[in-house]
């Protein structure tokens, strides 16, 4: 019973994913939907990323303060895990800094 | 051909990296849903998907129907049809049907963001290179969260948490930066998705709901304001 739910959850997810790639093969030269599909992954990865980073670590402060060093380091053009490594370790130093204070 | 590849597994390195640690905490959710290691497993291997994979143990632990299972992944990741389609058009023109049913299976959040975010069209070889190590990634990881359950300390997991946040903010900061409509564009996405959050008469809508009407109005708004002409494609 649970591999069933499993298959009808892959297969679901699949079908979303693999229906516009297979039936959009032509290049789409309409303005408007050319510039919102040039929008979507900025929009969609900062509606993800914005406001749940702030409740993905212990406390608010310290996901600030991985917030605030991958913005920096994002506008200093580093590579994306240099980024994500930043992040990490900014979260991680803020926590351990709270814990001493 | 074979330089496509090596360079889309290069690129896919930092995403396997941040998948290790997301997936971990699906491993744990699996044993505490009163699944096995393996179908664990399977579970990743084959829906390579995270709000997704949440949901969907929620709805198996609660004994839920295949009805309920179905429109909670249908909604959570309706934002796939979304990516897919702007895939679809920075697809190389050589790639054929076949090879786009192969492409489809692992369009993840961040597989997709780093392929639109790649100087290039996007060949076969680039995108099964960048695929490949990321689904490794996820479906070990979560073998691994399942089986050695919560020996990372509490403080090492906390700060894993923001490493997919923090490549989100890679991908979008340095062209909102340089672009002022993109930048208008992510702050209207973050601004609905705060009011949604907080404002209680939205309590009703779920994640994946917001993310798609979120991605949507300000794609839409953006579109409309500032219609983006061929040539700023490459950026």
């Amino acid at each position: 019973m649970v591999y069933l739910y499993i298959i009808i959850m892959a297969l679901v997810t699949y079908l979303i994913r693999a229906i516009p790639l297979t039936v959009f093969r032509r290049k789409i030269t309409n303005p408007f939907v050319c510039s919102f599909l040039y929008y979507v992954p900025y929009a969609c990865l900062t509606a993800m990323t914005v406001p749940a980073v702030f409740y993905a670590t212990k406390s608010f402060a310290s996901a600030l303060a991985g917030v605030a060093v991958a913005v920096v380091l994002a506008c200093c053009r580093r590579s994306l895990v240099t980024v994500a490594a930043g992040a990490c370790i900014a979260v991680f130093a803020a926590e351990q800094l709270f814990v001493i204070i | 051909m074979k330089n496509n590849f090596t360079e889309g597994l290069k690129d896919g390195i930092p995403i396997a990296i941040g998948y290790l640690s997301v997936s971990f905490s699906i491993g744990i959710m699996v044993l505490s849903s009163g699944l096995s290691v393996f179908q664990g497993a399977f579970m990743s291997l084959t829906n390579v998907t995270s709000a997704g994979q949440f949901a969907g143990l929620a709805v198996i632990a609660s004994g839920g129907t295949i009805l309920e299972l179905i429109l909670t992944q249908l909604i959570i990741n309706l934002r796939y049809a979304l990516m897919s389609l702007s895939l679809s058009q920075k697809l190389s023109e050589k790639i054929t049907l076949w090879q786009r049913m192969v492409i489809a299976f692992a369009n993840t959040d961040e597989i997709f963001a780093v392929a639109m975010n790649h100087n290039k069209s996007l060949t076969f070889s680039y995108m099964l290179g960048l695929q490949s190590l990321p689904i490794i990634g996820w479906t070990s990881g979560t073998v691994l969260g399942a089986v050695a359950g919560q020996v990372l300390p509490d403080a090492v997991s906390s700060a894993l948490n923001v490493a997919l946040y923090g490549m989100f903010i890679a991908i979008v900061v340095p062209v909102a930066v340089k672009l002022r409509p993109v930048l208008i564009v992510a702050m209207l996405a973050a601004l609905f998705s705060c009011m949604i959050y907080y404002i209680p008469m939205f309590s009703g809508i779920s994640t994946g709901t917001s993310i798609i009407i979120c991605t949507i109005l300000a794609s839409a708004i953006g579109a409309v304001v500032f219609p983006v002409s061929h040539e700023k494609d490459g950026d």
